[in-house]
This record gives C-alpha cells, sequence and structure tokens, in this order.
C-alpha cells in the first residue's frame, strides 16, 4: 500500500465519525452525509499525494464534503423541487466552524437513540452511525440477516426525516430522560454481547468492547454520574470474561471462577468510576448495580465477600429501580449473609407473586438454595424447571450438570 | 412542521366530572397553544357508537355502523399543531390534557402544496 493510502486509511479510522456527525448537522440529512463522506476521502486519496496532506484534515474533510454534497443537491434540484429550497439555504462558500463538533458527536449519539425509534432501530443505528460499523458486522453479532438489518436502518432514516427528528443535544428539562434511553442502548449492546458465552462469541464479543467505547466516548462528552456508572459497571462484568467460561465453553459461576484470571485493570478502572460517581451525590441504578460488582470484584473469596454492604446497596437499589430481577438478586445476597432459607423465603414470595416464573434464573436460583437446604426433591423438580425455560446453550449445559450431580450426590 | 396528535384511550373509562374536566382543560391549552403560534386546530369527537364508516367496492358505496376497527381504546379527539420538530411535539403532547388517561400518537402532517386554504 502506498503511504499516503495508509495515512489516509489512518485519518479515516480516526476522524471518519466526527466528520459524519458534522456533516450530517450542516447538510440536515443522514444519507446526505454519508455520501458526502465517502466523496470526500475519495477526494483525500486523489489530492493528498499530488498537495499534501491539509493542515488540518478534519476541516478539510468536512469542507469538501460538503462542497461535494451542495452540488450533488444542486444538480438533483433541477429535477426534484423539494431539494431546491435546501439547496438555496445550504451556501457552499460558508466557512465551516468546528467549535461544535464535539457537540456533533453528542448530537449523533443522541439522534440515534431518539426514542421515537424502535429499541432495536436504536441500536443499529448506533452502532451504523457512531461506531461506524458496516451493516455485515452488526448483522452477524446480532445473529440476523444483513437485509433484515438494513431495512431496520433504512426504515429509522426515513422516520428522523418524515417526522422530522431534529439533530439536537435535548435541553436541560429532557436530559434525563433522553439520557436514560443513550445508556440504555449501550447496556442493551453490551448485554447483547455478554450474554453469547459459546459459538460465535468471537464476534459477540466485540460488542462489548464496542459498547465500552460508546461508554467511554460518552462520558468525554457528557460527564454525568450515571455515564460513570454505566461505564463502571460494564467494565467490573468484562473484567471476568477470562474467568466466566471454560476452555471447552462451560458456564463456571462467579463463586467458583478463579479469580486470578480476573483483569485487574479494569477492575481499577470500574472501581474509580464507582467512587467518582457516588461522590456526585444522586445516585442512579447504574452506579449502585456497579457498585455492587465493584464488592464482588474485590472480593479475595466468596465467602469473604462484603455481603451486608452487597444487600445495603440492593435495598437502595430497589428504591430507584424496583423490579423483580432487583429482588431477585438481592434475594441470593441476602442468602449469603442470612443462610439458604432467608433466601429462599424471598425467592418463593417473588414467585407467589406471579413475578419472573418465567426466568430460568429464578428457578435455578430457587433450586440451589434448596439443594443446599437438603431439599432434594424440590430442587430437582426446581431444576427441571429452569431447564425448561432456559434459551442459552452453555447455561443449558450448566443446569443439566447441576442437575446430574444433585440426583447423584441424593442417590449415595 | 405541522402534526396531528391523535387521542386514543377507553372512552368507557371516563366519568362524566373527567370529561368536563378535560375539556375545560383542553380548551386552556388551546389558548396557551394559540398564544405562542403552535395552535392550527382541536377537537373531542363524539363516541364510537356515533360512528359511520363507508367504503365504495367496485362502484358500490356500503355503509355501515360503527368505526374502523373494534379496539379496545378509540380515537377520541385531535389536536393539530404547528411544531418545529418531533421533540417540541413531543413536549406539547406531553401537555395534553387526555395523556393522563389515554394515549396521544403523535403523525408528522405530509403537506401537500397543492391543497386549497381552509
Amino acid at each position: 500500500m502506498p503511504p499516503i493510502h495508509a495515512t489516509v486509511e489512518a485519518v479515516y479510522r480516526a476522524e471518519s465519525r466526527h466528520v459524519f456527525a458534522t456533516l450530517v448537522r450542516l447538510l440536515g440529512d443522514f444519507d446526505l452525509a454519508e455520501e458526502a463522506l465517502h466523496d470526500a476521502f475519495a477526494a483525500a486519496l486523489e489530492q493528498w499525494p499530488r498537495q499534501g496532506m491539509p493542515a488540518n484534515p478534519r476541516t478539510w474533510l468536512v469542507s469538501v464534503g460538503r462542497f461535494k454534497a451542495i452540488d450533488v443537491i444542486r444538480r438533483r434540484a433541477r429535477f426534484d423541487a423539494s431539494l431546491a429550497l435546501l439547496s438555496q439555504q445550504l451556501d457552499a462558500n460558508e466557512p465551516v466552524v468546528l467549535e461544535e463538533v464535539e457537540d456533533d458527536r453528542l448530537r449523533l449519539i443522541f439522534t440515534c437513540c431518539h426514542p421515537a425509534l424502535s429499541p432495536t432501530a436504536q441500536v443499529a443505528l448506533t452502532l451504523r452511525e457512531v461506531c461506524g460499523l458496516t451493516t455485515e458486522e452488526i448483522a452477524s453479532a446480532f445473529l440476523i440477516a444483513p437485509t433484515t438489518l438494513a431495512q431496520r436502518i433504512v426504515r429509522a432514516k426515513a422516520k428522523i426525516r418524515a417526522a422530522n427528528i431534529p439533530y439536537q443535544i435535548p435541553s436541560k428539562p429532557d436530559l434525563p430522560e433522553r439520557l436514560d434511553a443513550v445508556l440504555q442502548v449501550i447496556y442493551l449492546v453490551f448485554n447483547e454481547g455478554y450474554a453469547a458465552s459459546a459459538g460465535s462469541s468471537l464476534t459477540r464479543a466485540d460488542l462489548c468492547e464496542e459498547a465500552i467505547r460508546l461508554g467511554q466516548l460518552l462520558l468525554e462528552l457528557l460527564p454525568d454520574p450515571e455515564v460513570m456508572g454505566l461505564l463502571a459497571l460494564m467494565l467490573l462484568q468484562e473484567s471476568r470474561r477470562a474467568a466466566r467460561t471454560s476452555p471447552t465453553g462451560d458456564l463456571i459461576l462467579l463463586a467458583d471462577q478463579d479469580r486470578s484470571l480476573w483483569n485487574v485493570e479494569q477492575i481499577q478502572a470500574g472501581q474509580a468510576l464507582v467512587q467518582q460517581a457516588l461522590a456526585a451525590g444522586q445516585v442512579g441504578a447504574y452506579t449502585l448495580q456497579a457498585a455492587i460488582a465493584a464488592l464482588h470484584a474485590t472480593a479475595p473469596s466468596p465467602s469473604a465477600t462484603d455481603w451486608p454492604q452487597i444487600v445495603a446497596w440492593y435495598d437502595l437499589l430497589r428504591q430507584v429501580n424496583p423490579s423483580p430481577i432487583v429482588e431477585l438478586n438481592r434475594a441470593v445476597a441476602v442468602a449469603m449473609q442470612d443462610g439458604p432459607a432467608q433466601g429462599l423465603q424471598l425467592i418463593e414470595d417473588i414467585l407467589a407473586q406471579g413475578h419472573l416464573v418465567d426466568y430460568h434464573l429464578a428457578h435455578a436460583a430457587r433450586a440451589d438454595l434448596c439443594r443446599r437446604l437438603g431439599k432434594v426433591g424440590t430442587a430437582r423438580d426446581a431444576y427441571q424447571q429452569a431447564l425448561t425455560l432456559v434459551k442459552q446453550e452453555p447455561e443449558r449445559r450448566f443446569l443439566e450438570k447441576q442437575l446430574r450431580e444433585l440426583v447423584s450426590t441424593a442417590a449415595k | 412542521m405541522k402534526y396531528m396528535l391523535l387521542i386514543y384511550s377507553d372512552e368507557n373509562a371516563w366519568t362524566e366530572r373527567e370529561q368536563e374536566d378535560c375539556f375545560t382543560e383542553s380548551v386552556q391549552l388551546s389558548q396557551q397553544l394559540k398564544a405562542s403560534g403552535h395552535y392550527l386546530g382541536a377537537s373531542p369527537l363524539q363516541p364510537v357508537s356515533t360512528a359511520t364508516s363507508v367504503r365504495v367496492r367496485s362502484g358500490k358505496r356500503l355503509v355501515t355502523d360503527g368505526p374502523f376497527a373494534e379496539t379496545h381504546e378509540q380515537l377520541g379527539g385531535y389536536f393539530l399543531i404547528d411544531a418545529s420538530d418531533l421533540n417540541e411535539a413531543i413536549n406539547i403532547a406531553g401537555r395534553l390534557p387526555p395523556v393522563h388517561k389515554g394515549t396521544v400518537e403523535i403523525r408528522p402532517i405530509l403537506e401537500l402544496p397543492t391543497l386549497p386554504d381552509p
């Protein structure tokens, strides 16, 4: 590869998303911006070898991209009246102001994660436009056909245009709600990567990295405590990746993991963010989950874990974000603090209220506590119930193993 | 840009008092929206029991009693507004009195330049 090609490629990797985000603002349309971006880099490949690199490649690319787009719009405006107005509004000679560029990336994130788009579209659009992944990459990570994903993106862009979803950072009163939507998208991407522990795990693990990168970008642009909390939570969960599955792809529970395999750097980074987020005052759901994850991550062993503090965080979490899942996790922590009987009672209360009856982990947790209490028959039934509900292959294998061990111990 | 805000709710779930309050508050909101330049029109609708559906098939007009579709929640009224973008439309939708009981569906208007002025 000629050196200039390598240079342009490096600039593409570093700058293409910045340039794109600004072009969307200047041109008011995702597709036009996409085209303009490609035209700008094509021009760079052609001109930089002769004229040398511009002093500020980003400004150069934005100016050239906008110029080319205006050209395209003017040509099309002759045939399409709706573009005529736009072409008059765009002035190719207006200087490009790059002060707003960091804000443009934030505008792009908030637009891609707009709650008026379906959650699946928000995820697809964010990975495509903010992270710059290809449609094929995203489709393979989510195990869906590229055409399905492409359609989702086309539809989302059409809605942005038709409903006039603005390219804006939300106003202050709307910010908490809108930030929540962004955090949800990022965590959804992370969980999609985290949940897959076998099979095509390689491509899917990238989703975790991508989610962490998104979290880091968002924190850079918007240093909100809950952004810190979410990033910390993802780092702390990701720190256990190497210990979470056996070489054969079997699931290993937190209590049985080789803690020397945990990623110390990620744990330290996560812990520091938790401290920073907690110090900020108003404590949100992501920060509380991260605080719990940090206690697990820094415990030398399961028994030496600070269970009372974990239960205390869960008590706060159920106030901030009441949900049956939080109750279930709290019940497991209570079982570690006060004994399996107390935990079991709480889980049975949850199930008796009709919550989580279709959730395999509720039955698996119930089975585990019954096993520890010597209630073999109930434990077996609960494992079987969990097995009828489980969807992930490694989780199924894990539950089958637990059930086999239970039956063989009982036979002795 | 124009948006139609369609108000859906279970029309049987309203007490007479609630309905009257909703009308009063909606009129107040309409005046506020008019003052801020957002208002284009609004009205509640009579219940679906008064609805008549018309279709023409193979040149023949069919008139039937009842709404287009029997649903749990019915179209009960509308606001037509002028807003700068969807975010502003969402904020206005959140201020409509019936939003506390029902759902407001926001539909961007497809502008046909050839339509006559009212």
